[in-house]
């Protein structure tokens, strides 16, 4: 594994209007690992990673002080395309949002879109995004059955599927957990850790059990700024921060 | 028992109320039927000419050119309307979504004579010495109800854009898809059974609007079926108007006007049902 940085924050401050949300983050991601991003509802977090894909752009209210990184270059810059970057960093989101469309048509929604693939080339596009979101052998015979009538931890791999099939180097899960039951959670869990292995992975949880399972680096994020950050191990047995400790040990959160 | 009683009394007293409206209805529907059913026949459906002094009531003039108004206004309407209800529902923010959107509904308020008047007056003039003809015509009649089409179909289809779901879009865009794309591949096509509604509720509306109509399109004594969009033309509801007062009581020419007012009607509802069908079906099938 190499040991490079994905992504990284500099001094970014973000307010929705005059409500403060992100307090001078200064944070480096590592490519090839799985980032776990935790904290109290409310702290942040989730804004946090639709930074990364600046999908934040789309409130108005929304003012962003200081930089992101990806690989060398600044997000904000007015030379990067948007569309580009939200190509490369892949988001899936808290409630499973399949288009109600076909199952294969959401995958190929994405490469269709940018142009990416059609015919064949296509088919493979979406066998290849199914089978890495260990999705392929359950829809593998119903490919243009509805997406909706999928279950829930389905249609969640689902859109884990329809993220990678525009090839990303950066996946950002936000809380892909919290609408479902232990069994598709446990399967979703040990996707993301597959995933690291060819992603950058980086998930918000508010469930720090889950962040100890899947994370190789942990944060700990408190009313906009950063409490902790390392090694997971580092950070869940020998916390530097009282209030990570207090987290943890489930005093509050 | 008092108590009861007076609440037995308040229910059927608004019930009453509340049936004033079947009531009303029917009454309608039976005048008009008692007086129009006589000169329903194939003549008046089928026939070419409408001729009241010899005694010639056919309607397919009438109907081709309320059709003609009818659908051409409609389309002038979609092509600015459907537009405007994109921007409002995927690109617009506030203030501008909120300007655009009052004034859309003010335009639902101006009474149809005035927008009439202002036709007659300021379009009428326009196109008489511009393009041509005696400037009451079917281009004025197409402008001035789309006019009068245009903020119902704006608003429906705005609605049917707005109610599809937020976590579309954002799953779109996450993707790297522009808005457009999103709105292509993904609001329109969860909206189209709302848009539709919208036209075919805006057909139902230009259809049956009189007053201002009336004064732009100029009613030729004799409806013809018209040759081009500068010409005049009459239509079932304007043809109502001027000639039910000078059509003698009891006349074979008085039944026929109100014949004319249960074609009216019978196309009117029928467009109303589509569009209220439409409509409840896509709030069966909403997520």
């Amino acid at each position: 594994m190499s040991n490079q940085t994905r992504i990284e924050t500099r001094n970014l401050n973000l307010r929705f209007g005059s409500a403060v949300v992100l307090k001078n983050l200064n944070m480096s991601i590592k490519s090839n690992f799985v980032t776990a991003i935790m904290g109290p509802s409310g702290c942040g977090k989730s804004t946090l990673i639709r930074t990364f894909n600046r999908l934040n752009d789309l409130i108005p209210e929304c003012h962003i002080e200081g930089e992101v990184i990806l690989n060398g270059m600044n997000i904000f810059d007015k030379k990067v395309d948007v569309v580009e970057l939200r190509k490369r960093v892949g988001m899936v989101f808290q409630k499973p949002n399949p288009f109600p469309k076909s199952i294969y048509d959401n995958v190929a929604y994405g490469p269709k879109m940018h142009g990416m693939a059609h015919g064949k080339k296509l088919d493979t596009i979406v066998e290849k995004s199914l089978k890495d979101a260990a999705l392929w052998a359950e829809v593998k015979d119903r490919l243009r059955d509805s997406a909706l009538s999928l279950s829930g931890g389905q249609q969640q791999r689902l859109c884990i599927a329809r993220t990678l099939s525009v090839q990303p180097e950066v996946i950002l899960l936000d809380e892909p957990c919290s609408a479902l039951d232990p069994a598709a959670t446990a399967k979703i869990e040990s996707l993301m850790v597959q995933l690291k292995k060819n992603y950058t992975v980086i998930v918000v949880t508010h469930n720090m059990q889950q962040a100890a399972r899947v994370s190789d680096y942990t944060a700990f994020l408190y009313l906009g700024e950063l409490m902790e950050y390392g090694e997971a191990e580092q950070v869940f047995k020998n916390p530097s921060n009282k209030l990570t400790e207090d987290f943890i040990t489930g005093r509050f959160g | 028992m008092k108590r009861q009683i007076r609440e037995a009394i308040i229910e059927k007293g608004l019930f009453l109320a509340a049936s004033a409206s079947i009531i009303i209805v029917m009454l309608i529907i039976i005048f008009m039927f008692a007086e129009g059913i006589r000169a329903l026949n194939f003549d008046f459906l089928f026939g070419m000419e409408w001729w009241p002094s010899g005694e010639k009531f056919g309607i397919i003039p009438t109907v081709v050119s309320t059709f003609i108004i009818g659908l051409g206004a409609l389309g002038i309407a979609i092509i600015i309307g459907i537009p405007c209800a994109i921007f409002l529902s995927e690109y617009s923010r506030d203030p501008i979504r909120s300007i655009i959107k009052s004034s859309v509904e003010m335009l639902v308020g101006i009474p149809s004579i005035v927008l009439g008047f202002f036709g007659l007056v300021v379009l009428v003039p326009l196109i008489r010495y511009n393009i041509g003809g005696l400037g009451e015509s079917i281009l004025a009649g197409w402008i001035i109800l789309s006019i009068m089409t245009l903020p119902h179909i704006i608003s429906i289809s705005e609605d049917a854009m707005r109610a599809v779901p937020n976590s579309f879009r954002e799953g779109s865009i996450a993707l790297g898809s522009t808005t457009w794309q999103t709105t292509k591949a993904l609001i329109i096509p969860n909206a189209k059974s709302g848009i539709f509604a919208s036209i075919v509720l805006g057909m139902g509306n230009a259809i049956g609007e009189t007053m201002a109509v009336l004064m732009v399109i100029g009613n030729p004594n004799i409806p013809w079926i018209p040759q081009s969009i500068l010409d005049q033309v009459r239509v079932l509801t304007s043809t109502i108007v001027i000639e039910i007062s000078y059509a003698i009581w009891g006349s074979m020419h008085q039944y026929s006007l109100f014949a004319l007012g249960i074609v009216l009607f019978a196309v009117v509802s029928v467009l109303n049902l589509i569009s209220r069908l439409i409509i409840k079906e896509e709030i069966r099938k909403r997520w």
